[in-house]
């Protein structure tokens, strides 16, 4: 646009106090200090502790059985909660930016709900609802349905987390992109089916694999929720999160290390695929508002 | 192929939930018991083949709440009597659990020691050293750890005996001790670290098993441990959970694995992890590792764990009356 028009007349501002080389070098250098004391030293601290005992015994952490099921559950937890959250989230951006409803600001607020309290409320309240003493415990007790300290459980609390991860990557964008070429599709006879999925999705399709991006990311990660409704049996119900814990209490710092760097490294991924994405996602930027060509998803 | 290995690793997953109910307990223990049952249950199953014993370790406050919500713990091993308790309360334990055992149904034994930097640089040899003005100690915040509990009952023991029932100077015996502390953590595995890593204070006190496990962890030649003269006797009960075995069908194994750990066998793997056991001969065994030492009970100094509780650790009790004018 004409970006140029726009700053010219600040120039002939005096300069501000920002603008102040020594000021800005001095910021840029406290930023950097700063992000070096708290993400990159206990980074490299993990890799360090990790293989301070040797490789070997990092393999024999890795290879330890219950490491190993802390790692399968994990990536398994991740492999149900994710489909269903992305499912959600497309589904609740899709009925709050293409249509109106009562209480459609109510299921805005509702669903951001996760995002604001705290994971271990999160877990409480299911606590409450499906423990023994809960809302539905004398139920699920007589018809022997095990839901806390069971795979369900940890699958429902990292649900209730990460719910609004994809829908909020979505519902900006959507509100941006407008119904008009919906209305369009649907006034030229398209199905809802092949409305979304030859409209919608490609318009919406880096947006939505970002959230997923960022969803995996949380659920791989979550703690506290899981803490409560895990019951950490080793072997079982161990994440990865608790058994990292676990080893940390138990004086096997290395141990602790070692499944943490595991942990670290599938954040470090996460965080590539996240690039990754969002170059992809900025070069489409300018198409928006037209519908995308029709490639593969 | 990738639907293959899902379906085998969710098989792997739900597997032990198809199991043969009688084949398999679950003990629920506290947060720093792993390595401990690890080499326990490794006993029980070569002794007892076809079994499995699953494992599920936290703070023992919060094991006993979830068992209360269902998590389906056949045995439970504490390191607090007040958790069990808990269990009586909600149902799950026969209020005579401590009959049910031998010693108060607490198969192994430890107490508040000491550890020291090597050398024993400042000549720490008994709780009146702790309140030196030279002499920094470190434990966690009573408040929120167990393990400084027993460490302030049993340093409070100490005063009542050293100074005859005298309650102003055992208050002001206690609130010297509290003045030597540089810091509170909120645990016993944040305390240590304080002392370990950030080489903070002189003296750690924390249960006499514990200080093994940190001098075996960070080098047995950096620290020594101290015994003092009196210390508080902490029991580590254990009870079968009644509802849950009465459900799954599994009491005879249940109890045979509770039994196992007053068998000599059982009794050798504790104590070769740190902890005191009464079976004489075991015992004498592991003499040369257990100085001598006086213990004290709760019941005997305190007259029992309720009313500690509310004169010690209630809000406005004496806990909170050291902690604020320190």
């Amino acid at each position: 646009m004409n970006s140029k028009e726009m700053t010219r007349p600040r120039r002939k501002q005096p300069p501000r106090v920002g603008d102040h080389p020594a000021f800005r070098r001095s910021l840029l250098a406290v930023v950097i200090l700063i992000t070096l004391l708290m993400v990159v030293a206990p980074l490299l601290v993990i890799g360090v502790q990790a293989f301070s005992l040797g490789i070997g015994y990092f393999g024999e952490t890795i290879a330890n059985s219950d490491t190993r099921h802390a790692i399968l559950l994990t990536a398994l937890t991740a492999l149900i909660a994710v489909p269903i959250n992305t499912v959600f989230g497309i589904a609740a951006a899709w009925a709050i930016t293409k249509f109106d409803f009562p209480g459609r600001r109510f299921l805005l607020v509702v669903i951001e709900i996760p995002f604001s309290i705290s994971p271990i409320v999160a877990g409480v309240s299911y606590l409450f609802v499906y423990g023994l003493q809960g809302l539905f415990g004398d139920m699920l007790q007589s018809a022997d349905v095990k839901i806390l300290f069971a795979l369900p459980g940890i699958v429902l609390a990292s649900l209730f987390v990460t719910a609004p991860f994809v829908a909020r990557e979505l519902i900006p964008l959507m509100q941006a992109q407008g119904r008009d070429l919906e209305e369009a599709a649907t006034s030229l006879g398209a199905s809802g089916w092949r409305t979304f999925f030859s409209v919608t999705l490609p318009n919406i399709k880096w947006a939505m694999l970002y959230g997923i991006v960022l969803c995996n990311a949380r659920v791989m990660g979550e703690f506290g929720a899981v803490s409560v409704v895990s019951g950490n049996i080793r072997g079982q119900t161990n994440t990865l999160p608790l058994h990292i814990e676990l080893l940390y209490h138990d004086y096997n710092t290395v141990g602790a290390f070692a499944a943490a760097s595991i942990l670290a490294l599938l954040a470090v991924v996460t965080l590539i695929a996240k690039v990754a994405l969002e170059r992809r996602g900025a070069g489409r930027r300018p198409t928006l508002a037209a519908p995308a060509p029709q490639t593969e998803i | 192929m990738k639907s293959l290995i899902l379906a085998g690793a969710l098989a792997a997953l739900l597997a032990p939930l198809s199991a043969n109910a009688a084949d398999k307990i679950l003990n629920a223990s506290y947060d720093i018991s792993r390595e401990l049952f690890e080499a326990v249950n490794k006993e029980f199953v070569a002794a007892h083949p076809g079994v499995t014993v699953d494992q599920s370790h936290g703070g023992s406050s919060k094991q006993a709440r979830a068992i209360l919500e269902g998590l389906e713990a056949d045995v439970v091993t504490f390191n607090q009597i007040t958790d069990v308790n808990v269990l009586v309360k909600g149902g799950f334990v026969s209020d005579d659990w401590k009959s049910d055992f031998p010693h108060n149904a607490s198969p192994y034994y430890s107490l508040p020691a000491f550890l020291v930097r090597e050398g024993n640089p400042k000549g720490i040899k008994d709780w009146s050293d702790l309140v030196r003005d030279d002499v920094k100690v470190i434990f966690p915040n009573p408040k929120t750890s167990g393990n400084a509990r027993y460490t302030y009952l049993a340093a409070t023991a100490y005063a009542k005996e050293a100074f005859k029932g005298d309650d102003a100077k055992v208050d002001e015996f206690i609130g010297k001790l509290f003045k030597n502390v540089p810091v509170f953590d909120t645990g016993g595995r944040a305390a240590t670290t304080t002392f370990v890593e950030r080489e903070i204070g002189d003296v750690l006190i924390t249960f006499e098993a514990e200080t093994r496990g940190i001098a075996k962890e960070f080098g047995e030649d950096k620290f020594d441990i101290v015994v003092p003269s009196v210390s508080l006797l902490a029991e580590f009960p254990v009870a079968i959970v009644d509802k849950v075995v009465d459900k799954r069908g599994s009491r005879d194994l249940a109890k045979s694995y509770l039994d196992f750990l007053y068998s000599p066998e059982g009794q050798t793997v504790l104590a070769e992890n740190g902890n005191r056991v009464n079976d004489p001969k075991v015992a004498e065994t592991f003499k040369a590792d257990f100085p001598e030492v006086r213990l004290v009970t709760v019941e005997d100094v305190f007259g029992g764990w309720d009313k500690i509780t509310s004169e010690h650790f209630a809000s406005g009790g004496k806990l909170d009356k050291v902690l604020n004018t320190r």
